[in-house]
């Protein structure tokens, strides 16, 4: 197969950066995408790294990403949607562009992606994660779209471009509205529970108004582990792996914070380290 | 590609082949939806694994906007599997080949 990439790491926090130096050190071809800022970035002080004693987590990140960049390691602007295995390799949706891997690195982080009352019972048939995907569905009817992330903006354009009705709901009145189209009708919110028997039909906000619509789509940060790949093996919310960092479908490792406390930086660069010389040695 | 996928060209055409055919799997789609580029290799080993069983056919929804909207599709990719003219299963979104396999032996068994 053309352009086929040996591994698609996901995410470019400690774990994910730790998992592409490794892999590219021993003669990997890599491709890591992030789609949002991470964690460690925003820790004021960290004093248990070793060898780093009193250190801003900002300073640290961008350490790491020197680090990958002076190896011509690319971090790549995108979010992943799909992962589907195809027996020695993997399909994977990159917002919107599919891209081939033979080996999958998880490292997005702890996705604190709390599922609200009525979403997954709704998940098509109203609920959707992804505008792009299914806006054209929704031609001439009403959505909402509930701001979650950064690209939730663009997302509603998207909609209201296609001639969806939108109903913008967000808890940042500021930033979000002044990029929004005019059209799009602005609530000020956030969103407690989605009503529908079959379909969806009507969301109840935080503040009890209940407004009527035919779709939700819910833009978060990240898209929930169990909804990126059909049967990831997950406990109490964390992926499950063995020594090797190894998920419970081959090829697929996961790295870092999503595979379990401490949801520690060095934990995390260890993890990648583990996963990409396993996977450097067997394929 | 497989050339055994049928590709419906209106509701007439799909009506006869569920009535006509034992196992019909249906795999709603569209040429701007990623995720069903993304299964479309799938339907094809479905069409050639199951050639003696089961039709696979392919309804694009934007030239097929009546069945979109009789079967409610809200999301796709969305697969319908119909056992004489009834649908028994459902799958939406994106899936492995071994989920689709599960469905298709236990119902055609």
């Amino acid at each position: 197969m053309n352009n086929i990439t040996d591994i698609l790491i996901v995410g470019a926090g400690p774990a994910g950066l730790s998992a592409a130096v490794n892999a590219v050190v021993r003669g990997k071809t890599v491709r890591i995408f992030s789609n949002k800022e991470n964690y460690l970035s925003k820790a004021e002080r960290v004093d248990n790294h070793l060898g780093f004693y009193n250190i801003s987590g900002k300073e640290l990140m961008n350490k790491f990403s020197a680090h990958a960049k002076s190896m011509d390691i690319k971090i790549e602007d995108g979010k992943v949607v799909n992962i589907l295995p195809f027996g020695d390799f993997f399909m994977v949706n990159v917002s919107g562009n599919i891209i081939n891997a033979k080996n999958i690195i998880l490292a997005m982080g702890v996705s604190n992606v709390k599922e609200i009352t009525g979403e997954k019972e709704l998940i098509g048939k109203g609920v959707s994660y992804c505008a792009t995907c299914d806006g054209m569905l929704y031609r001439g009817k009403t959505a909402v779209v509930w701001d979650k992330s950064k690209d939730a903006c663009n997302e509603a354009n998207y909609l209201d471009s296609i001639g969806v009705n939108v109903i913008f709901i967000s808890n940042n009145s500021t930033t979000s509205t002044s990029n929004l189209n005019k059209t799009i009708n602005f609530i000020e919110g956030s969103i407690k529970t989605i009503l529908g028997d079959n379909n969806v039909e009507s969301i109840i906000l935080d503040n009890g108004n209940k407004i009527k619509t035919d779709a939700i789509f819910i833009l978060r940060e990240a898209i929930a582990p169990s909804s990126l790949i059909e049967g990831l093996k997950i406990e109490n919310g964390f992926i499950t792996v063995n020594r090797n960092m190894e998920t419970n479908i081959k090829g697929i490792y996961a790295t870092g914070d999503i595979t379990g406390k401490p949801l520690q930086l060095s934990k995390a660069v260890s993890e990648g380290l583990i996963a990409a010389q396993h996977v450097a040695k067997n394929k | 590609m497989s050339d055994k996928l049928v590709y419906i060209k209106n509701s007439e055409e799909f009506d006869s082949l569920i009535s006509k055919e034992k196992f019909v799997l249906v795999d709603f789609w569209a040429t701007w939806c990623t995720p069903c580029t993304m299964i479309a290799p799938i339907m094809d080993e479905i069409a050639n694994l199951y050639s003696d069983k089961i039709t696979v056919a392919k309804v694009d929804i934007d030239n097929n906007q009546d069945l979109a909207i009789k079967y409610g599709i809200q999301s796709i990719p969305t697969v319908l599997f119909f056992k004489d003219n009834n649908i028994v299963a459902k799958e939406v979104g994106v899936k492995p080949l071994a989920s689709f396999k599960k469905i298709l032996d236990e119902q055609t068994a």
